[in-house]
C-alpha cells in the first residue's frame, strides 16, 4: 500500500469519524455538554438498525430510515430528562450524569442482545464491498465514497441550517447567549432539546456506517466517543466545519501510522491528538515553575 | 464566637479511627486467606476512592484515566520483579515510579479545562495501555503473573499483601488527612469555592492541584500494585480499563464527593454490592451507572454530604466550626 | 389602568440581596424612570420584572395577571421587552438575523422594516455581524430587538452607558418617537438629567429599597440628589 493509498483510505476513514463527531460537536457548540454517553448512542443507533433488519429483512439504509425518526425522539427525551438537569448545576455535572448514562447504555445492550459481535456490513447491499481501481496503487471504495460524500452533504446542510434558516439563528443565538435569547423570546429548553436531538440522530447515522463498515458490540460506545471526542479537539472545539476537517486529520493520521506499524494506527491518532491539546493548551511552555 | 478544630465527636472518632486500624491488623492472623483477600480488595476500593475524591472533590479534576496510575504501579511492579528486586521492594519501586510519571504528565494536563482534562487522561491510560501491549516482556495483550511472589507460602502472601494494603490505605489516607489540617487545605477550600477570588488573593492554584495530581498518582500507583499481589495475574485490557473509573466515580459520588469520609464509605458499599451481586453481571452495572448518575444530578453532596449538612457532623476534624460564644466567655 | 405592578420584591444572588421589599406600580402609557447609584438592585429588578431573576419572594403582575412564575421568554409573548445592560446582542449574528431571532409572536407595527426606519443608520448594517458595529448602533439593534416582539412594556436598562452624549441623544431622540405612540417604558438611567427630562415620574433606589417616589416635575433636584447618595439617613 503506497503513502498515497493510505492518505485516501484516511480521508474516507475520517470522513466517517466526522459524521460520528458531529453530534457530539453540535452537542458541545450550543450547550457546552460533552456527553460522554455519545458513543455509545451511536452503537444504540446500530442495534435499532439491526433489530429491523434482523426483523423484516429490509437492507440496513431502509432500517436506517426507521430507526432515524426514533432515535431523534429519543434524543427529545434524553435533552428533557437526565442533561436539562445536568445543566443547571456545576461543570462536572453533565460529565458525571453522561458517564453514569454510558455505563447503564453499554450494560442494557449487553443484556438485550449479548456480547456477541454484530454486523450491518451483509444487509447494506453491493456498496459495502464494491470498489473500484483507479490506478495501480490507489483503490476507492463505495462504502467510503458514499460516508464522504454524505458527510460533506450532512456539514452544508448543517451549516445552511444554522446561517440561512430563522431556526438555525435561533439555535446559534441559544448557543452564544441563552440568557439574552430568553429575554429575547426565544425558549431555551426547546432550542437545546432541539440540539440533542439533531445530535442524537446524527450519532445514529454514525453507528449506520460503523455497522456496515466494520463491526460493533455492547462495548463498542467508549472506542467511539473517544475518536469522536478527538475529532473534535483536533479541529477545534465549537467549530463546524473544523469537526471534517479534524475527522479527516484523525482518519489519515491513523491510516498512515498504520504502514509504519499495524498495531500503531490509534496511537498515531492519539499522539496527534495530545499533540493538538499541547500545542493549543499547553502553549508550548513545559517549563517548571517554581511554586 | 471561638474557631475550633476538634470536637468531642471528632476527637473520639479519629481515635476510634486509629484502634480500628490496629484492630484490622489482625485479621490475616484471626481470617482464612480467601477473607483476607476480599478485605484486601475492600482496601484497595478505599485507596482508590479517596485518591479520586482528592482529585475531584478538593481539586475539582475530574479524571477518567486514573487507571494510568494504576496499570503503571501493576506492571511496575512485575517489570522490577522481573530485574530480579525482591517483589515487596518491587512494589514500592512501581508506586513511586507511579508518582513519578505523574509529575511530567501533570505539567501538560493540568492546563486543560474539564472535558479536555477527563477524556485526555482516558487517552493518555489508553497511550500507556498500548505500549504495555506492545512490549513481550510485559505479557502483551495476554496478560503476564507476579510469579515472583510464589516464593511466599500463599497465607503469609496473603497477610503480606493485606499489611501493605493496609499501610498505603492509612498512610495515604493520613497525607490526606494533614494536607487538608494544612494552610495548604484552607487554600484548596478557597480553590474549590471560587477559583479566581483565590487566585487573585495570592493563592497559587496551579501548584496546589498539581500536589493533590501527584498525590492520586501515587495512590492509584499503590492500588495498582496491591491489585497485582492479590490476584497475581494481570492484563492490559482489565488493569488499564475505564472500569476503574467508573467505580472511583460511583463510590466518590454516591458516598459524598469533597467530603473526608464520603469516598470510604461509597468504597464499603460498592464492595457490599459487588460480593452480594457477583452473579449479577450486566444488571447491577446498569444499577450502578443509574445510580451514579441520579446522585450527579439530585444528590451532588452524595450520601455522607446530604447527612453531614443535615447533622452538621463532621467525624474526621478537617475543617473549622464557628461556635457561638456561651454567656459565660463573653466580657461583661 | 395599571399595566404593571410589582409587590414587596426581594431577589438575592445567594446570600446578597440585590432588592428588598420593593413596591410600585406603573400605569398604561407611562414612562417611569428608575435611578440610582451602582449596586442599587436597578438592574436586577428590571430582570425580575422580565422574568430572568427569580424573586425569594413578592410578586409581579402583568395587566392584571400573576405573572411571578412565568419564564422570560413567555414574558416576551405577553407583551413585556427587555434592553439589557451592556446590549448583549448575538454577535455572530447579522443586524438583521439579530432582529428576526426576537419573538414575532405578537402583532403590531414594528418589524424589520420599520424599525430600521426608527434607526436609519443600521440600514447600511443591515447584513454585517454584530460584533463590527459601533456602541451607538449596537445599542440601536438592542432596542429594535426589543421592538421587534411588539411590546406593551419596554424595559430599558442603562442604554446610554457608554456611550458619547451625540449618541445617546441620537437614541433618546428614536426613543422619543416610540414613547409618543404611547408605549409604556420603565427605563434606569444614570444620567440623572435625562431621566428627569424624559420621564413622568421617578422612583430612586438605594442598596436594594425604594428611598423617593414622585412625579418628575414636582420633584426638587437637592432632594432626589440626596436619596440617590443616601445623604440625611437616620443613623
Amino acid at each position: 500500500m503506497t503513502v498515497t493509498n493510505a492518505v485516501l483510505q484516511g480521508v474516507f476513514l475520517g470522513a466517517f469519524y466526522a459524521v460520528l463527531a458531529c453530534g457530539l460537536s453540535i452537542m458541545f457548540g450550543v450547550m457546552r455538554i460533552i456527553n460522554l454517553a455519545h458513543g455509545d448512542v451511536a452503537v444504540l443507533g446500530a442495534y435499532i438498525v439491526y433489530v429491523i433488519v434482523e426483523r423484516t429483512g429490509v437492507p440496513a439504509f431502509v432500517a436506517f430510515a426507521v430507526a432515524l425518526p426514533v432515535m431523534v425522539l429519543l434524543g427529545y427525551v434524553l435533552q428533557l430528562t437526565v442533561l436539562e438537569r445536568s445543566l443547571k448545576s456545576g461543570i462536572l455535572t453533565p460529565l458525571l450524569a453522561t458517564f453514569g448514562l454510558s455505563i447503564v447504555i453499554q450494560n442494557l445492550l449487553q443484556l438485550v442482545f449479548s456480547p456477541d459481535v454484530r454486523s450491518l456490513g451483509g444487509s447494506a447491499g453491493s456498496v459495502t464491498t464494491a470498489s473500484w481501481q483507479v490506478t495501480s496503487g490507489l483503490s476507492v471504495s463505495a462504502l467510503g465514497l458514499l460516508v464522504l460524500v454524505v458527510a460533506v452533504l450532512l456539514f452544508a446542510a448543517l451549516q445552511l441550517f444554522l446561517s440561512k434558516t430563522r431556526a438555525g439563528w435561533i439555535m446559534r443565538a441559544t448557543a452564544e447567549d441563552a440568557d439574552a435569547a430568553e429575554l429575547a423570546g426565544i425558549d431555551s429548553r426547546s432550542v437545546y432539546a432541539r440540539a440533542t436531538a439533531i445530535a442524537v440522530g446524527i450519532a445514529a447515522l454514525g453507528g449506520l456506517f460503523l455497522g456496515i463498515r466494520s463491526v460493533f458490540d455492547p462495548v463498542s460506545g467508549p472506542t467511539q466517543l473517544i475518536f469522536a471526542f478527538e475529532t473534535v479537539v483536533i479541529g477545534g472545539m465549537g467549530s463546524l466545519w473544523g469537526t471534517l476537517l479534524g475527522g479527516i486529520a484523525l482518519g489519515v493520521a491513523q491510516t498512515v501510522g498504520a504502514q509504519i506499524h499495524p498495531q500503531f494506527a490509534v496511537m498515531a491518532g492519539h499522539l496527534l491528538f495530545l499533540a493538538v491539546l499541547i500545542v493549543r493548551f499547553g502553549g508550548g511552555r513545559l517549563v517548571l515553575r517554581t511554586a | 464566637m471561638r474557631v475550633q478544630r476538634w470536637t468531642r465527636t471528632s476527637k473520639l472518632f479519629t481515635a476510634g479511627t486509629l484502634v480500628a486500624a490496629l484492630v484490622l491488623a489482625g485479621v490475616p492472623l484471626v481470617f482464612e486467606s480467601d477473607v483476607v483477600q476480599k478485605l484486601t480488595t475492600l482496601l484497595i476500593l478505599v485507596l482508590l476512592a479517596v485518591m479520586w475524591n482528592a482529585l475531584a472533590g478538593y481539586g475539582g479534576l475530574l479524571s477518567v484515566g486514573q487507571q494510568a496510575f494504576i496499570g503503571i504501579g501493576a506492571y511496575g511492579t512485575v517489570f522490577f520483579a522481573a530485574q530480579g528486586v525482591s517483589p515487596y521492594v518491587a512494589m514500592l519501586l512501581a508506586t513511586l515510579l507511579a508518582g513519578a510519571i505523574s509529575v511530567p504528565i501533570s505539567l501538560f494536563a493540568l492546563r486543560l479545562r474539564a472535558a479536555q482534562f477527563a477524556i485526555g487522561m482516558w487517552v493518555i491510560a489508553e497511550v500507556i495501555s498500548i505500549l504495555v501491549r506492545l512490549d513481550q516482556n510485559l505479557g502483551a495483550g495476554t496478560g503476564i503473573s507476579l510469579n515472583q511472589l510464589n516464593q511466599y507460602e500463599p497465607n503469609f502472601r496473603q497477610a503480606y499483601t493485606f499489611w501493605l494494603a493496609l499501610a498505603f490505605t492509612v498512610i495515604f489516607l493520613a497525607a490526606l488527612f494533614f494536607l487538608l489540617r494544612s494552610p495548604l487545605g484552607a487554600s484548596l477550600q478557597a480553590i474549590r469555592d471560587d477559583e479566581d477570588a483565590a487566585r487573585s488573593l495570592g493563592v497559587r492554584v496551579a501548584a496546589r492541584k498539581r500536589l493533590l495530581f501527584v498525590l492520586a498518582g501515587f495512590g492509584c500507583g499503590a492500588a495498582g500494585v496491591l491489585v497485582v499481589a492479590n490476584t497475581l495475574f494481570i492484563e492490559p485490557s482489565s488493569v488499564f480499563s475505564v472500569q476503574w473509573s467508573a467505580y472511583m466515580i460511583f463510590m466518590v459520588l454516591v458516598g459524598g464527593l469533597g467530603t473526608f469520609e464520603g469516598p470510604i464509605l461509597g468504597a464499603i458499599l460498592l464492595f457490599a454490592i459487588q460480593t452480594t451481586f457477583t452473579q449479577g453481571g450486566p444488571w447491577y452495572l446498569v444499577g450502578l451507572g443509574a445510580t451514579a448518575a441520579l446522585f450527579a444530578l439530585a444528590l451532588p453532596r452524595g450520601l455522607w454530604g446530604t447527612v453531614e449538612e443535615r447533622l452538621g457532623l463532621r467525624l474526621l476534624p478537617v475543617g473549622y466550626r464557628v461556635v457561638e460564644a456561651r454567656r459565660d466567655e463573653t466580657a461583661a | 389602568m395599571t399595566l404593571l405592578q410589582v409587590e414587596a420584591l426581594d431577589c438575592r444572588y445567594g446570600l446578597l440581596q440585590a432588592v428588598r421589599g420593593v413596591s410600585f406600580d406603573i400605569a398604561q402609557g407611562e414612562t417611569l424612570a428608575l435611578i440610582g447609584a451602582n449596586g442599587a438592585g436597578k438592574t436586577t429588578l428590571l430582570r425580575a420584572i422580565a422574568g430572568a431573576h427569580r424573586p425569594a419572594t413578592g410578586r409581579v403582575w402583568f395587566a392584571g395577571a400573576d405573572i411571578t412564575h412565568v419564564p422570560a421568554h413567555r414574558r416576551v409573548e405577553l407583551g413585556i421587552a427587555l434592553v439589557s445592560e451592556g446590549r448583549r446582542l448575538f454577535p455572530s449574528l447579522t443586524v438583521e438575523e439579530n432582529l428576526r431571532v426576537a419573538s414575532a409572536r405578537r402583532r403590531g407595527r414594528w418589524n424589520v422594516d420599520t424599525v430600521l426606519d426608527v434607526f436609519p443608520l443600521l440600514k447600511p448594517r443591515r447584513h454585517m455581524p454584530a460584533a463590527t458595529l459601533s456602541g451607538g448602533e449596537q445599542q440601536a439593534v438592542a432596542i429594535g430587538r426589543a421592538l421587534m416582539s411588539n411590546p406593551r412594556l419596554l424595559l430599558l436598562d442603562e442604554v446610554s452607558l457608554g456611550l458619547a452624549p451625540v449618541v445617546v441623544d441620537a437614541v433618546y431622540r428614536s426613543l422619543g418617537d416610540v414613547i409618543g405612540e404611547g408605549a409604556t417604558v420603565l427605563l434606569v438611567e444614570q444620567d440623572l438629567t435625562r431621566a428627569l427630562q424624559v420621564a413622568g415620574r421617578v422612583v430612586c433606589m438605594l442598596e436594594g429599597r425604594v428611598v423617593l417616589q414622585g412625579e418628575a416635575a414636582s420633584l426638587d433636584r437637592d432632594r432626589v440628589v440626596s436619596a440617590y447618595f443616601g445623604l440625611r439617613r437616620p443613623a
